[in-house]
């Protein structure tokens, strides 16, 4: 029998509908509740805890045979990660699968939000791996329940001063926390700070999932998303000295990429379908790295 | 004493009883507490006293009796009745807390400025500079140096862990304070200074405060007021001078004549 044949005998998306329904309960609240943790019974799946096990729980739960996936690494379409997932889901739901952000329905997401603007119907489904902001602030899981329940998020602008009296300014540039909707202080996951802006009304849905701590949250599309700071210390994105070495790129998250042993370097978008689009788009433009050859 | 003005208590206690299954707690403990009045429980290990204390600060459900605390507004509740969020925003801003231990009392990870800071960022304070410049002024007040504001209290000794936790619980300028054995496990040159600065906050800032601790010569020199535990129960109550110079209860006697004469 062939591989694809043996895989009949799993139900569409791997996972069996009434895990699914349980899932989409907790989606559900969540996006009735935007930023509150829903606890949600996570299954075993074919992959180890920390590798998105949550957000490929979250996209089996919501994917359907018509959606077009697109799964992304640090931004990267091409990295293993990213590369396995979007196999998942070839191989066990059937979609159709694609690298640019426009034509994707679905966007399951390790830690980058893509650079290209999101529109309304599209999905973005994040991989957490520590949904609890506070969590090392205060290691109760009972107590930082409470706080959120109280509404206590005092604790939260301590983490911030220490980082101002430390470093004389807020030294926080990923998991940066954020106010959803004026009401429940939430971890964007471990985007950088860069991308919080891009979640701010998002006519996106903006799911998130973290397997190992059984908990889903979301954030429905344009819902208020604002990042904590103080009024003499403003939230501020990180700059970027040079545009992309690639494409050019100004205003977008760069990577740095080292070339040798002996110091050389370059900075490139992290986004990868956003660089090959640019660079597609001006064939002729040549880019400093072959210029370096 | 400074002036009170007020014509009403700030805390009433009512008949107030705490049993572990059949061993007793605390049992039928009543009294009042006016505002600017510092009122110390005394009493052997085992007494109730701190059974008593945490009745009294809402950390422990008492099994039955009243404790009503007049609010900043006049009106008079209850503090078992209220929502857990009231209470808690009670006791973060119109009450302290001192621990024995300050570990329990302090976040030891973080600096002494976000110590001090803490309460004010909990009651929506959100510039730093101003957080700052008051944490600094209140390490001023607690007789700790400037230099030390960014040192997290891992780095301090326990005197001075001690002042900072004074410092962090005041620093919302509550009206009143809940103190358990503030000078315990201090050397006494420490603990003659501590009590000397506690003894001005108090005046200066007109503090109610209730400070449990079983070593007479403090209460004595905190306390206007004194109450006497003895298994639970209160065996005497009274003006701290009468109760230390002409006690009438055996036990208070007992325990007035076991003092050490150097």
């Amino acid at each position: 029998m062939s591989a694809t044949a043996n895989l009949a005998t799993y139900n569409f998306a791997y996972l069996d509908e009434q895990t699914k329904r349980m899932i989409r309960r907790a989606i559900l609240k969540a996006i009735a509740v935007p930023g509150y943790q829903v606890p949600f019974a996570s299954r075993e799946m074919p992959m180890p805890y920390g590798w998105g096990t949550g957000g490929v729980q979250v996209t089996a739960a919501v994917i359907g045979p018509d959606d077009v996936l697109k799964v992304i690494d640090q931004g990267a379409d091409d990295t293993t990660n990213a590369v396995s997932i979007r196999a998942f889901f070839q191989k066990v739901a059937r979609v159709a699968v694609t690298t640019r952000t426009a034509e994707a329905t679905i966007i399951q997401t390790r830690h980058r939000i893509p650079e290209a603007p999101l529109a309304a119907g599209q999905v973005l489904v994040y991989q957490v791996p520590i949904p609890e902001p506070l969590r090392f602030l205060e290691p109760r899981e009972t107590e930082t329940r409470k706080m959120h329940a109280l509404e206590e998020y005092g604790l939260m602008h301590v983490k911030l001063y220490e980082d101002i009296a430390r470093h004389g300014h807020i030294a926080t540039t990923y998991a940066y926390p954020v106010k959803v909707e004026g009401r429940y202080v939430m971890d964007p996951s471990p985007t950088p700070k860069f991308d919080n802006p891009k979640m701010h009304m998002s006519p996106a849905l903006q799911l998130f999932g973290a397997g190992r701590e059984k908990r889903i949250y979301a954030v429905p599309p344009f819902t208020r998303v604002e990042s904590l700071d103080f009024e003499d210390h403003p939230f501020e994105i990180q700059r970027f000295d040079a545009p992309c070495a690639l494409c050019g790129s100004t205003g977008v998250y760069l990577d740095e990429v080292i070339l040798d042993d002996r110091g050389g370097r370059m900075f490139v978008c992290s986004d990868t379908d956003h660089c090959e689009s640019r660079r597609a788009a001006e064939p002729a433009a040549q880019t400093p790295a072959e210029t370096l050859r | 004493m400074s002036e009170v003005t007020d014509e009403e208590p700030l805390l009433r206690v009512h008949g107030l009883s705490k049993f572990y299954g059949n061993r007793v707690g605390c049992q039928d403990v009543s009294f009042e507490l006016w505002p600017g009045e510092v009122l110390a429980v005394v009493g052997e290990s085992g007494s109730g006293k701190t059974t008593l204390l945490n009745g009294l600060s809402a950390r422990l459900m008492p099994t039955s009796g009243s404790v009503s605390y007049r609010m900043r507004d006049g009106a008079w509740r209850e503090v078992y009745r209220m929502s857990e969020a009231e209470r808690r925003l009670l006791m973060r801003t119109d009450w302290g807390f001192v621990h024995q231990n300050p570990a329990d009392g302090l976040r030891m990870t973080v600096s002494a400025g976000a110590n001090v800071g803490e309460r004010l960022m909990a009651v929506g304070e959100r510039h730093y500079g101003n957080i700052r410049a008051t944490a600094t002024d209140w390490l001023g007040r607690v007789e700790i140096a400037a230099d030390r504001l960014d040192d997290a209290p891992r780095a301090f000794s326990g005197g001075m862990r001690q002042r900072l936790q004074i410092a962090r619980n005041l620093v919302t300028a509550p009206r009143f304070m809940f103190m358990d054995e503030p000078t315990g496990g201090l050397d006494v040159s420490v603990q003659a200074r501590l009590l000397d600065l506690l003894r001005g906050l108090v005046r200066e800032m007109g503090l109610a405060a209730i400070v449990v601790t079983h070593d007479l010569a403090v209460a004595r020199l905190l306390s206007d007021r004194m109450v006497v535990m003895k298994d639970g129960r209160m065996v005497e109550t009274g003006l701290t001078d009468r109760v230390l110079d002409d006690p009438h209860a055996p036990y208070t006697q007992l325990l007035v004549s076991s003092i050490l004469q150097v």
